[in-house]
């Protein structure tokens, strides 16, 4: 964090005044406390529209990707997942990422929320400034939600349910909460480090992209895979799904600034600009390529773009975020092609070739565009090399965090109750046989 | 009596009732089906994913015509069907036994 000193090297959320100051310098604090309406009332709407970006957003994004039989099975999935992911988050999410503890998670300190009251305040990160700690809470808890409910593209189509929950309490517990208190907790190893992750790149599409891809493993090739036809039933509902993600993803990403301030607008803007670029570039590419510009892909690049511009949104400018979403929409194009095709797995709604590529090419990228000449928020002793080097082992410890916790996660769900549903009620769909449903009637 | 069945491009099927109706064909069923001929499918990529789609969506008519009628029904499918290009259809025409109206119980060329 030394190397840069502006807005974004703040990019953390220091220890709660309560957990560990003591009464005297709560008392001290308290005197120039300030607690602003506008920023409560951002980070309120911004949680919203969080929620908004998972459901309905990424349900349709995905459900419409899906063939007809299995539409209600993802959309039952990532309500389940993001509902449960949220509840943890309070019951213990909560204080194990965001309390101090080891470099490594957070204290037991506030289990239950417990010591957490209407008047507790969170730090932002203006010094004196503070928001509602239930405010904060509830808005981590969206992030909490939405990034279990990513995985399930991966395995869609083919994994039983109750094994998708039992794997997604494990992984939420043993790799989302560390991730995220090194990333963003007080004493994070991650955050000492000086990796600059604005909103999530890592914590939330690196580590949903790596825990899909060995889920997509795990789980095993759709039947039929690469034989019959797997079209998406409706991309309709995904591009309804992708555009619902655009705009929520502003409270995701200039919602990360906590404060409504220019840091704010700085985060917003690049949000707009990236995810523009990276339709189009992703666009171009197939019509170069393919021969052919589709929907599919346009809807795709938006969403490469959004992940790409998540850690550099606080730390880059407007430019550096246009290079950004035009780099994620090639690469990531890339990586639900030749990269896809040569890992071999049925990574079914392309999560690690989307959210994990574009995870990293952001959090690497980023290394580069905060710096001061490229229009970035480094300070003057920014030293590229060096910042490119911490991006990228924050990348290689969530990489390796997130796949060997989903390894455990999926083998103690194999175990427990299996993680495929039989032949017979893959090919006449999840709606069917595991929810009692179809989602359409003729 | 002949029983005629006209698979045609789906666009082309009010063209079709319309020349049939213009020559006095009283009624005709229609149907959605999907085939394939000389036309061959097409494939759609979805990412990484390239699917071959054999069978095009097609209109299958049905019409019941008596024999005196039949070169002028088949000459209105042919004309109001026709593109010029690959993928205009077929017409098949078969002997027709027995036609009887449910409501009034009449029937062969009565019935029509």
């Amino acid at each position: 964090m030394k190397t840069i000193h502006t807005l974004l090297s703040a990019s953390l959320l220091v220890g709660l005044p309560a957990v560990s100051g003591g009464a005297l310098a709560q008392e001290a604090a308290e005197a120039a406390v300030e607690v602003h309406k506008g920023d409560v009332a951002w980070i309120m709407t911004a949680t919203l529209l969080v929620l908004m970006m998972a459901l309905p957003g990424l349900a349709l994004f995905y459900g419409g990707l899906v063939r007809a039989k299995n539409m209600l099975s993802v959309l039952m999935q990532v309500m389940t997942v993001f509902s449960l992911n949220a509840l943890l988050f309070a019951v213990y999410g909560y204080s194990l990422a965001f309390t101090e503890g080891t470099p490594f998670i957070g204290s037991l300190d506030k289990v239950f929320l417990s010591g957490v009251t209407i008047d507790s305040l969170a730090d932002t990160f203006t010094d004196n400034v503070k928001l509602p700690e239930f405010a904060f809470i509830a808005f981590q808890a969206t992030f909490a939600g939405i990034t279990g409910a990513l995985v399930v593209g991966a395995f869609a189509e083919r994994m039983k349910f109750s094994a998708v929950l039992i794997f997604s309490v494990i992984w939420f517990t043993f790799c989302y909460l560390p991730i995220c208190h090194m990333v963003w907790g007080p004493g994070g190893y991650l955050l000492e480090d000086g990796a600059l992750d604005f909103a999530g790149g890592t914590v939330v599409h690196i580590n949903a992209g790596i825990a899909g891809l060995v889920g997509a493993y795990m789980v095993g090739k759709r039947i039929g895979f690469g034989r019959e036809s797997m079209a998406p039933h409706s991309l309709t509902l995904t591009m309804v799904g992708a555009s619902l993600l655009w705009v929520g993803w502003f409270g995701f990403n200039a919602g990360s600034n906590l404060e409504a301030t220019s840091g704010a607008a700085l985060a917003f803007i690049n949000t707009l600009f990236a995810t523009a670029a990276a339709v189009l570039a992703w666009s171009l590419a197939e019509a170069l390529l393919k021969g052919k510009p589709s929907m599919l892909g346009a809807a795709s690049g938006a969403v490469a773009g959004l992940v790409a511009i998540t850690p550099a949104c606080g730390s880059v400018g407007p430019m550096g975020a246009i290079v950004i979403g035009t780099l994620s929409g090639f690469i990531c194009l890339w990586g639900v092609n030749g990269l896809k095709h040569m890992l071999g797995a049925d990574d079914a709604l392309d999560v690690f070739g989307v959210h994990g590529v574009g995870g990293i090419v952001g959090a690497i990228l980023t290394g580069v565009f905060a710096a001061p000449a490229l229009g970035g928020t480094g300070g003057e002793d920014f030293a590229m090399g060096a910042q490119v080097w911490i991006q990228t082992w924050s990348v290689i410890v969530t990489i390796v965090w997130s796949a060997v916790v989903a390894f455990i996660a999926y083998k103690i769900a194999d175990i427990l109750v299996g993680l495929r549903v039989p032949e017979e009620e893959e090919r006449e769909g999840l709606d069917i046989t595991a929810h009692g449903e179809s989602a359409y009637r003729s | 009596m002949k029983f005629i069945t006209a698979i045609i491009k789906p666009f082309k099927l009010d063209e079709v009732r319309e020349a049939l109706s213009a020559i006095g064909v009283q009624g005709i069923t229609v149907t959605e089906v999907k085939g394939f001929g000389r036309q061959k499918g097409h494939t759609e990529l979805y990412r990484g994913a390239e699917y071959v789609v054999d069978f095009l969506p097609k209109v299958k008519v049905e019409a019941a015509v008596d024999d005196n009628v039949l070169d002028q029904a088949l000459e209105a499918i042919e004309k109001s069907a026709a593109t010029g290009k690959i993928g205009d259809g077929k017409i098949f025409v078969l002997d027709l036994e027995q036609v009887i109206r449910i409501r009034t119980g009449e029937t062969g060329t009565d019935a029509l």
